[in-house]
């Protein structure tokens, strides 16, 4: 029988890296949020309506131009990537796991993942 | 209501779906779009953008205590996430062109199919017999260690029809911001006939991973607010991890009839709104 990784190390280690990306933002998405209701707090606000993309922060270099202004708004969206980053950075882990077994079938299946994760991010740009 | 006492009560209302989910195994993300768009007028699209960054935030915090206990199988896990990401896409593709009524309503629906399977009896499967196919090809045959440290060892059936229910998963997944986790484990469980403590745990593995493939799409095409995300990350976050300490010690059968309850009052007022064209 094949057990999962054979250096329960790695596994530790992986667990730990989730552990930490979900404190991180955490920590991210509180800071912008102090200075996000510090400036905001008193107005209303209003979700009824889906504005898409003619509000900011929705791309890489709108974040984070927005993060160097110091905006609420742009730190929370900065932690919001650093928390979508997190599982990616798992899988891309994995693969050292991978090679560490020796394993090229999953090295392979393991890049296959994150190839088509970084397809979507591409796809995911409106054109 | 201002801005801070609108992000206090999401807030509030996003720790206990957290707590509910994870009490009941269910996922926070379910509850979150039924509060957010019938409670407070929330846009749909809004509502399964700032879902699915909760979610990758339950299952991020809940994997790093499974790991330790070594029962996730990270090979079927990564195999299956192939099927689940490219749903996933296909799912956040859909959503951005699919009237926002229809996706109520197919919410409503497998709102009202997890609230079912909540009460299917959970069977224990673990075959052990040596594997064949595919799932010799894949190595996915394993073990997992029971209470007293034995090692079980168990082998994995129908890889190909578990990953095509992968596929669907990811595609719902995709499509109304939640982590599909009842259909991940349900796959696994009865389709694959893996331990269901081992289909928990790889389930949970994969739902970050998925929801991050969609997430990605979202966030691109805005529907990823920052306002949003503040209160109901931070909340889910917080209930889950109230949820994951009194987990061990409560009797849930009553808490699961309780949310279960709840789950098909909201199912039936998402089918009415999208049916009547209010969402």
């Amino acid at each position: 029988m094949i057990s999962n990784w054979k250096d329960k190390n790695i596994e530790v280690a992986l667990g730990n890296l989730l552990r930490w990306g979900v404190i991180l933002s955490s920590i991210v998405v509180i800071a912008g949020g102090i200075i996000y209701l510090f400036h905001h707090g008193s107005t209303s606000p209003d979700y009824t309506t889906f504005h898409g993309l003619l509000l900011p922060f929705h791309s890489m270099s709108e974040v984070w131009n927005g993060v160097m202004e110091l905006r609420g708004e742009a730190i929370i969206q900065l932690g919001v990537i650093l928390l979508i980053a997190t599982p990616i950075a798992r899988v891309a882990f994995s693969v050292v796991g991978f090679i560490w077994e020796k394993d090229l079938l999953y090295i392979f299946l393991t890049l296959l993942v994150l190839g088509i994760i970084l397809t979507s991010m591409f796809l995911g740009v409106k054109g | 209501m201002t801005l801070l006492t609108f992000t206090l009560v999401i807030f509030l209302g996003s720790m206990l779906a957290g707590f509910l989910g994870s009490l009941t195994g269910l996922g926070g993300g379910i509850v979150i779009i039924p509060m957010l768009s019938l409670m407070f007028g929330v846009d749909i699209r809004y509502a399964i953008g700032t879902s699915i960054v909760a979610v990758i935030a339950t299952s991020s915090g809940a994997a790093a205590a499974y790991v330790k206990e070594g029962i996730t199988n990270i090979r079927l896990g990564m195999f299956l996430e192939i099927a689940t990401t490219i749903g996933a896409i296909v799912g956040a593709f859909l959503a951005v062109y699919a009237p926002t009524n229809i996706i109520a309503i197919v919410f409503g629906g497998i709102l009202l199919f997890s609230a079912a399977l909540s009460f299917q009896k959970k069977v224990h499967f673990i075959k052990n017999e040596p594997a064949t196919g595919w799932a010799k090809a894949l190595k996915l045959s394993s073990n997992y260690p029971d209470v007293n440290g034995n090692k079980i060892e168990y082998s994995v059936k129908n890889v190909g029809g578990g990953f095509f229910m992968m596929w669907i998963a990811g595609i719902l997944s995709g499509l109304l911001g939640i982590g599909s986790g009842a259909l991940k484990v349900l796959a696994m469980d009865n389709i694959m006939k893996i331990p269901f403590k081992v289909s928990t745990t790889t389930s949970n593995f994969m739902i970050g991973v998925t929801a991050a493939a969609s997430a990605v799409v979202y966030f691109q095409r805005g529907y990823i607010d920052p306002g949003l995300c503040l209160p109901v990350t931070l909340g889910v976050l917080a209930g889950a991890f109230m949820g994951s300490r009194v987990l061990t010690k409560t009797q849930t059968k009553g808490l699961r009839i309780v949310f279960a309850f709840v789950i098909t009052v909201l199912a039936i007022e998402m089918i009415y709104n999208g049916a009547t064209h209010r969402i």
